[in-house]
């Protein structure tokens, strides 16, 4: 007499939509033990350049919100993740393998919120005003690099949820889009996000998350002239140097990759911002 | 003698005492290179100035040692007010010997010598003053309580302004802790030897600062040399990219400062008279051999002809000759290759239907020489639009809304400067918000300071130099995420401490890297 459950097809998350796959292809996901949990889509390299494409066209309108309003959007983020602690614990539990994921899901949340309340601030510390020698008011302000493409953490325990708040929180909170290319064997919670991001006023676009192979979609990320930068943090399993190289082609900027999770740091949200410097005349009375 | 003509006012080049054998400077001496010795000439007139020693691979092993070995035992465990004092020592003796350096920097560059005295040269000893004052203070820096040294830094600079991008990658390396091998442009070294008898005056100890001379082969053997933390570049985007690629899969930092199209855009509410100076001072200051040149003037439909009418009569008030001249206002193109550059791009702007004119000019028989050149009915699609010429030559181009002007001004890959004219105030704050460049001017062109930051977006190149941030290029981070954030940090350094992870992974992945670099 038991219910017949209703399974939820994982799809791709780009432009605020859940599109599958364009080259109609799945990959199966299972626990560690081998056991069926459901089919992803597998991102191909059309679905990357569709998603940076979506991340260009969010970039205006994101990086002009206001910090508070980013700090807002984000920190809602949390709340919506901790409203779904439960679900999330249950893919997390199911598809790394663990017994227990309360502290995971947790961790994640406290990294959305304190990344969160940099938004209205991180200008301040970065920022500099300076005593030039001249009549001249001299301010240089953090901005925005544009499109980042990042490769979250891989390991199967630990990292699926977490992984991804590490990598995407920093890039997003001054104003720049994100395509990330979710943990492959654990990308379940990744696509649960973005059913979080896409209720939390996370403006389409602004986090694209792709599902599939790093190492089939990577190359294409790495060398797509619209990507400014390129986080590396879980490509350390790839051939990441390769990687590194096609990004020169365009001077993308690259952090190099990570073992394990990325703390939460001032230094990964510095690394795609640009350092604006405008000097004003003040001697034209 | 008419309007504008002046008697000559010279220089003497007498007042420098110049070798006529140079050798490169490693570990404190002189000492020969093993490549093949090369002439450094004038080039307003073409004569050899001096001969200067060519480093080869062997040689640039040598200066990194030295560097290594003054770092690891010298350098490394001094205090930083001790480094800052040797750091203010330069900048005095730069400022005691500011005739000198400027006489030989016109004389070895082709650039006026109304430049070298009142930019170039106080510009240098700026530089090391500012920096000096840092090395004992780097915990203000930004970049956690116990910012770390990076070790030796290999630095390559262009020809444009010798001297000022030496002290520009030298004062904030050696504030920081860093030793320097520094490779000058082949064609500009002269300044960079007078440099190292200072550093011998100042008696900075030996191997902190090494010189290496030579062709691009040298500044390749040096970025790529695997005992080097820190690459540093300042020149065109094309060996931009080669040096990116080359240091991929290693833990050398890097930081690029390379080519720009900047835009000049001048409303028809500017303040007209001081346009049309930052206009000239724009594109003409140091013959346009600048990368953050405002080389594409955006002016606003109404006032276009207003503005190319001034324009063109302020030029003609310009006076071009003899570097060495006070009154000289335009010198000589650096090299013979370089002015075959402008004139082939200049060839491809007329072909590709631009408006050519050129402002009257007597040019001398010797020497290389190109008149300011202005370009009006230029097309965005155009090359003298796309492309940095990086020299006097002007792309004019209209718009008629801010919208426009904004949309133009972004549309090239690179993202270096920016220039906005208008009384507007609200308005100039809009532009400068969606301006993507890295430097901002308002009301004003080619300013440059120690304490601001300068550096590129894009393509332009990544990291700054200068200010507060200039420190971050050579520095590495001691981190604030242990104390500054709360459970959200420990919940993940329980997980996964945070350790200088792709340095454990370099060495093996590093060779792979380099070889393939080579191979592209």
């Amino acid at each position: 007499m038991s219910r017949l459950t209703v399974p939820k097809t994982y799809k791709l998350y780009v432009g605020g939509k859940f599109p599958r796959s364009e080259s109609g292809r799945t990959y199966e996901v299972t626990t560690p033990k081998g056991a069926f949990l459901a089919n992803a889509a597998q991102g191909s390299r059309k679905d990357a350049r569709d998603a940076v494409v979506a991340a260009r066209s969010a970039v205006s309108g994101w990086s002009g919100a206001t910090g508070y309003n980013r700090g807002q959007v984000l920190y809602r983020i949390a709340e919506l993740l901790e409203g779904r602690r439960a679900q999330f614990v249950d893919e997390i539990v199911q598809s790394e393998g663990v017994s227990a994921a309360g502290a995971a899901v947790d961790a994640a949340i406290d990294v959305w919120v304190w990344y969160a309340g940099w938004a209205d601030k991180y200008a301040q510390v970065s920022g500099t005003a300076n005593p030039v020698s001249g009549p001249y008011f001299n301010l240089s302000v953090p901005e925005p690099t544009g499109v980042v493409a990042a490769i979250a953490p891989q390991q199967r325990k630990g990292a699926s949820l977490l992984g991804l708040a590490a990598v995407v929180a920093p890039v997003i909170l001054t104003g720049n889009t994100v395509v990330v290319v979710a943990n492959e064997l654990a990308p379940l919670s990744a696509i649960s996000l973005g059913e979080v991001l896409a209720t939390s006023d996370v403006p389409g676009g602004v986090v694209n998350i792709l599902t599939g192979s790093p190492a089939e979609m990577a190359p294409w990320l790495a060398a797509h002239a619209d990507v400014n930068a390129l986080d590396l943090a879980g490509a350390g399993d790839l051939e990441w140097v390769d990687l590194q190289i096609a990004a020169a082609e365009t001077l993308t900027r690259v952090l190099q990759p990570e073992p394990g999770i990325p703390s939460p740091s001032l230094d990964r949200i510095g690394a795609f911002v640009e350092i604006k410097t405008v000097w004003h005349t003040k001697a034209m009375l | 003698m008419g309007f504008l003509e002046y008697a000559p006012a010279p220089e003497s080049a007498a007042i420098l005492n110049l070798k006529s054998e140079y050798g490169l400077f490693i570990d404190g001496e002189f000492v020969d290179g093993r490549g093949e010795v090369f002439d450094t000439i004038s080039p307003a007139t073409e004569e050899v100035i001096a001969s200067l020693a060519q480093a080869d691979e062997k040689d640039v092993d040598r200066a990194v040692a030295a560097a290594r070995r003054s770092y690891e035992k010298v350098w490394s465990r001094m205090s930083g007010s001790d480094r800052g004092k040797y750091l203010f020592r330069i900048a005095r003796l730069v400022q005691e010997r500011s005739r000198e350096l400027a006489v030989a920097e016109a004389l070895d560059n082709g650039k006026p010598i109304r430049e070298t005295r009142d930019v170039d040269v106080p510009l240098v000893a700026a530089w090391f003053f500012y920096y000096a004052g840092w090395a004992d203070k780097l915990e203000y820096a930004g970049l956690g309580p116990n910012p770390r040294s990076l070790g030796v830094a290999a630095q390559v600079i262009p020809w444009n302004f010798p001297l000022l991008m030496l002290a520009w990658k030298i004062a904030p390396a050696l504030a920081a802790g860093n030793t320097v091998v520094i490779k000058p442009a082949e064609t500009t070294s002269l300044t960079a030897m007078l440099f190292a008898e200072i550093l011998q005056q100042a008696e900075l100890p030996p191997g902190v600062v090494n010189i290496v001379t030579g062709p691009g082969s040298t500044g390749q053997a040096l970025v790529t040399h695997g005992d080097v933390n820190k690459v540093a570049f300042t020149g065109s985007t094309g060996v931009g990219r080669m040096i990116a690629r080359s240091v991929a899969g290693t833990s050398k930092k890097l930081t690029l400062e390379l080519g720009g199209k900047a835009a000049n855009i001048v409303f028809d509410d500017a303040p007209m008279d001081q346009a049309i100076e930052g206009i000239v001072n724009g594109i003409f200051f140091n013959q346009g051999h600048v990368c953050c040149a405002g080389s594409r003037l955006l002016v606003q439909e109404n006032v276009h002809d207003e503005v190319i009418d001034r324009l063109k009569q302020r030029l003609s008030t310009l006076r071009m000759g003899d570097p060495l001249d006070k009154n000289t206002d335009i010198g000589a193109i650096n090299s013979a290759a370089q002015l075959e550059r402008i004139r082939t791009l200049s060839d491809v702007g007329e072909e590709e239907g631009a408006e050519r004119w050129t402002a009257d000019c007597v040019i001398p028989d010797k020497g290389f020489w190109f008149a300011p050149t202005i370009f009006t009915q230029v097309s965005p699609a155009h090359r003298i639009a796309r492309e940095e010429i990086f020299g006097p030559v002007l792309s004019v181009i209209t718009f008629r809304t801010p919208a426009e002007a904004i949309a133009k001004a972004n549309n090239t890959p690179y993202g270096l400067s920016a220039g906005i004219w208008t009384e507007k105030g609200s308005r100039m704050l809009a532009l400068a918000d969606q301006l993507r460049a890295g430097v901002i001017w308002a009301n004003t062109f080619n300013r440059f300071d120690p304490s601001s930051p300068f550096g590129g977006y894009k393509e332009s190149g990544y990291g700054r130099e200068g200010g507060r941030h200039g420190l971050a290029a050579y520095l590495e981070s001691s981190g604030w995420d242990a104390a500054g954030s709360s459970s959200a940090s420990r919940a993940v350094t329980s997980g996964a401490p945070k350790t200088s992870a792709p340095k454990n992974s370099a060495p093996k992945k590093q060779r792979k890297a380099t070889q393939k670099a080579v191979a592209k």
